[in-house]
């Protein structure tokens, strides 16, 4: 006679799969802009298609080398960076470091685009959605929240009808679904997000770092050439949770979590509060495999916490 | 690059301000002189970069200059205790390039990479290595002891030549000596006037090891860049080591 096993419906595997604006993802672990380069300088340490996908660096039309250095200070349970948007320009993204990423990452790669008017984040998405990598691109992640340059980045997060003016330049552009990175350098986050969706936006990622400052006591000056720069790391997770929370339950879109992020609990907590992915940042800095452990604990997490599936949480959290 | 765990064999004072700490563990990620590593601190959130000073099987040596709370706190971490380190970053030195008679230029705690280096040699290489004073002084005996003909340069005479690094260089050219190549570490004004008079004057390429407030140490925050005369180039990745002829001065 056959023996019949009883499955015990708890002792199955959590489900981790989301949807991130009609994309299934494996989990919700998404490294963030900034943090992980184009992929495969961590691809070297271990296999990056683990992760549900990352947000590579952020793209200008033109090459940029960012700020004078220091760009970092170290900072209670953070650290500040003023890095300004050092990156290849547009043109070499496409021509060498999507190529490069192809080789070792198979899954949809969020494309992060910055830039200093709405005409050239246009011209960007415009490059990169035309282009022979395009199919590679599962997101655009509009960064309208870089507090480290001056005349573009920031600015046009912080106000809502600059915010919509870039959305709408964008929006013409891609098919592809459209994600807005938002400041949390404003009083009303949720003003802003909902200008986004208004004009068509598909998603909003938050926060972006938080305006910040150090002095070194011996030199009488400050840490970064920069002066200011934004602050990262679990120090501001409190933060970005509280403003996760306000900006799911005032808009319809889907939300990423991010903001100090760095266990699997927080992902966990992130996702309660209402995101539908979540995004670690600092943590790649000082932990190479933070993003891997993470993916790895969650399973775990889920259970210990008696969570079945990812997929839906962010619904929940309407009723916080 | 490799992670792992390292246990503290020693840590002791070399000067008033300058510490060694042997870390066991590990080291097949370090693959050259001149890389550093990155250790992961209990209550502080960024790793802290020291270059490597010596490897041997199955152990790594740093010195540290106590510069903030991070390593300060350093000082005080007994033998056995366990740090989760990052090893095997940045390029190092390319040895290849040395020819028959190599200096080595170090300043303070600039020094530490060049032993590593010094011992890689052979023939008995030339290393001015440059104090602010006889009080800060170290590791002389160990660099002869590797076979290097070491000449001491203090600010303030209290020790060897009287001056910098620069002098000490000019002590030597005065007696006909002659270098191939030069490997240098210390910091940046040192390295400036290195570039300018033994580059530039002298006519002698070389390798110098750069430092800068770092982030990652992996490549991946873009905090630590440098333009160079091909590119932007990061500290932590594509150095810490440039040539001579890839370097535009900034500041």
């Amino acid at each position: 006679m056959a023996e019949v096993r009883r499955v015990d419906i708890n002792d199955a595997m959590p489900d981790t799969r989301v949807n991130l604006c009609g994309i299934t993802l494996d989990n919700p672990v998404i490294p963030a802009s900034g943090t992980f380069g184009f992929g495969y300088e961590f691809a070297e340490l271990y296999d990056i298609n683990c992760l549900g996908t990352f947000s590579f660096k952020g793209t200008t039309l033109d090459p940029r080398f960012g700020n004078d250095t220091p760009r970092i200070a170290e900072c209670p349970a953070g650290m500040l960076n003023s890095v300004g948007l050092q990156n290849p320009g547009v043109n070499d993204v496409i021509r060498e470091e999507l190529p490069k990423l192809a080789q070792v990452f198979h899954k949809p790669v969020m494309a992060n685009v910055s830039g200093f008017s709405a005409d050239e984040y246009a011209e960007v998405v415009k490059r990169l959605d035309r282009s022979s990598v395009s199919d590679m691109i599962g997101w655009y992640e509009i960064n309208i929240s870089c507090p480290n340059v001056h005349g573009g980045g920031m600015s046009f997060g912080t106000d809502p009808h600059m915010a919509a003016s870039v959305v709408k330049a964008v929006r013409w552009m891609t098919d592809k679904p459209l994600i807005i990175k938002l400041s949390p350098n404003v009083t009303d986050i949720t003003e802003i997000a909902k200008a986004c969706e208004t004009e068509g936006a598909d998603g909003v990622s938050l926060i972006n770092t938080l305006m910040g400052m150090r002095i070194d006591l011996r030199t009488k000056r400050p840490v970064l050439a920069n002066v200011t720069g934004g602050l990262s790391g679990p120090a501001v997770f409190p933060v970005a949770l509280r403003m996760v929370y306000q900006t799911a339950k005032a808009v319809k879109i889907p939300v990423i979590g991010m903001g100090g992020v760095s266990s699997a609990d927080d992902v966990l907590e992130m996702m309660m509060a209402g995101a539908a992915a979540v995004e670690v940042g600092a943590a790649n800095l000082t932990d190479p495999y933070a993003s891997r452990d993470i993916v790895r604990d969650l399973p775990a997490a889920m259970k210990k916490y008696g969570i079945k599936r990812l997929s839906g949480s962010a619904d929940q959290a309407k009723n916080l | 690059m490799k992670q792992g765990l390292f246990t503290i064999s020693e840590n002791r004072q070399l000067t008033p301000s300058t510490w060694l700490m042997k870390l066991d563990g590990d080291v097949s990620g370090i693959t050259a002189p001149g890389q550093f590593i990155n250790i992961k601190l209990d209550g502080h959130f960024l790793r802290r970069p020291i270059s490597v000073c010596n490897v041997e099987e199955g152990s790594v040596t740093i010195i540290y200059k106590v510069l903030g709370k991070g390593t300060d706190e350093m000082t005080r971490f007994e033998t056995g205790k366990e740090l989760d380190v990052l090893t095997g970053l940045g390029n190092g030195y390319d040895l290849s390039e040395a020819g028959d008679t190599p200096l080595l230029i170090g300043g303070g705690v600039g020094i530490p990479p060049l032993y590593l280096t010094a011992r890689c040699f052979r023939n008995h290489p030339t290393v001015i290595l440059g104090f602010n004073s006889a009080d800060e002084v170290y590791y002389v005996k160990e660099f002869r002891r590797a076979g290097a003909k070491v000449i001491v340069a203090t600010a303030d005479g209290s020790s060897g030549i009287s001056g910098t690094v620069i002098d000490a260089f000019k002590v030597l050219l005065g007696r006909g000596e002659t270098f191939t190549h030069f490997y240098t570490c210390g910091p940046g004004p040192m390295l400036k006037a290195v570039y300018d008079e033994v580059y530039e004057k002298a006519g002698i390429s070389g390798q110098m090891s750069f430092e800068e407030r770092m982030g990652c140490g992996f490549g991946a925050c873009m905090g630590c860049s440098m333009k160079t005369k091909y590119g932007n180039k990061r500290i932590c990745k594509d150095g810490p080591v440039f040539r001579t002829e890839e370097i535009l001065w900034q500041k």
